[in-house]
């Protein structure tokens, strides 16, 4: 499958070195250049330059063929936007965003927006290691 | 009226501060603490410190009441999230974004946004109205009808002075509404009024025919 990734930071570059190695189409979207030296050497993806809150960046990282999007830059904002420009603009079939903030991410869920925040799920995670 | 202004940039403080003068109940969310205190030390306790895309913040000054959100902030993704959160968290009846990119518009309105002002645009009409060179200016736009009031100055070299505008082949869904004379006297046109040149012709139309409008006002 074919997947945009905008947010090359720890997660995003991570994420975009698995999908690779599993054989995915794989483009990354990032302000900073530098962020780059995150993906592996053998990354056989595309790593673009650009704001994916801007259309014409997310077309140039082919937005409008592919069929997944996930954003996970540091601001929850950012990511909120560029996923509902996926979502609503360029009718991506599947859509994900990272959103910090748990009620900001409960609110975007009841929206209709595929929302994980990671402060939940880590909470979550501890309080099971510390329970058990 | 209930007011909620997010962001106390310059935008933010002159908003506020007008507001204040047309008697508003007026709130000003804004993050950094610094710009928060000295915008209380001089308007009095108008500005609270905290995030403005944030339920909790927004709770906190009671959007639930608010006739109006106003987001102003210098990020258009920002703006978008605090008039998200207060049309569908809070109920607001009314969020007002300002927006750096023109071509958010159409995403911030789709996503429950119901006012987006661009300064860009704005700069852009100024331009359009002020420099005469501009042949079609435009007045303005009734987006859910999607006509527009459109401005065709007539230079006396053109080919339509003196013409019947009942010679005119008006593209469709074009009216012409409104001529301003040469010494300012507004006139209606009917089917006989003759085109002079000086005329502002002020017309109806569409986006798609409004160059067509232009041409067969001006003449090709």
């Amino acid at each position: 499958m074919k997947v945009v990734i905008m947010g090359c930071g720890r997660v995003g570059a991570q994420l975009a070195n698995l999908l690779d190695a599993d054989g995915h189409s794989v483009a990354v979207l990032d302000t900073n250049s530098y962020s780059f030296r995150r993906l592996l050497p053998d990354f056989n993806g595309t790593a673009l330059v650009g704001n994916g809150i801007d259309e014409e960046a997310l077309k140039r990282a082919g937005i409008e063929e592919t069929d997944a999007f996930v954003a996970v830059t540091q601001g929850d904002n950012r990511n909120v936007m560029a996923a509902q420009i996926a979502k609503h603009i360029f009718n991506v079939p599947r859509v994900i965003c990272r959103i910090y903030d748990p009620l900001r991410q409960e609110l975007y869920s009841t929206l209709g927006l595929e929302a994980i925040s990671p402060t939940t799920v880590f909470a979550e995670i501890l309080r099971e290691k510390l329970e058990s | 009226m209930y007011i909620i202004v997010v962001g106390g940039g310059r935008v933010g403080y002159y908003l506020i501060k007008a507001l204040l003068d047309e008697g508003h109940e007026v709130l000003l969310v804004e993050r950094e603490a610094t710009i928060c205190g000295a915008i209380n030390d001089e308007l009095g306790s108008v500005c609270l410190r905290g995030d403005g895309c944030e339920a909790a913040t927004l709770a906190e000054v009671g959007t639930d009441r608010a006739d109006m959100l106003i987001a102003v902030t210098g990020d258009d993704e920002d703006n978008l999230v605090a008039c998200q959160v207060a049309k569908h968290k809070f109920n607001v009846p009314r969020t007002v974004a300002r927006i750096r990119n023109p071509k958010n518009e159409t995403l911030f309105k789709k996503l429950g946004v119901d006012i987006t002002i661009s300064s860009t645009d704005i700069i852009l009409e100024s331009i359009e109205t002020e420099v005469p060179t501009h042949p079609l200016t435009h007045l303005l736009t009734i987006r859910d009808k999607g006509l527009e009031i459109v401005e065709v100055k007539i230079p006396p070299e053109s080919t339509t002075v003196g013409k019947l505008v009942k010679e005119l082949s008006l593209p469709p869904g074009s009216v012409l509404s409104l001529i301003i004379r040469k010494e300012r006297k507004p006139v209606v046109p009917t089917v006989n009024t003759v085109l002079r040149a000086g005329d502002q012709v002020i017309a109806v139309t569409t986006p798609e025919s409004e160059e067509a409008l232009r041409a067969t006002l001006r003449g090709a």
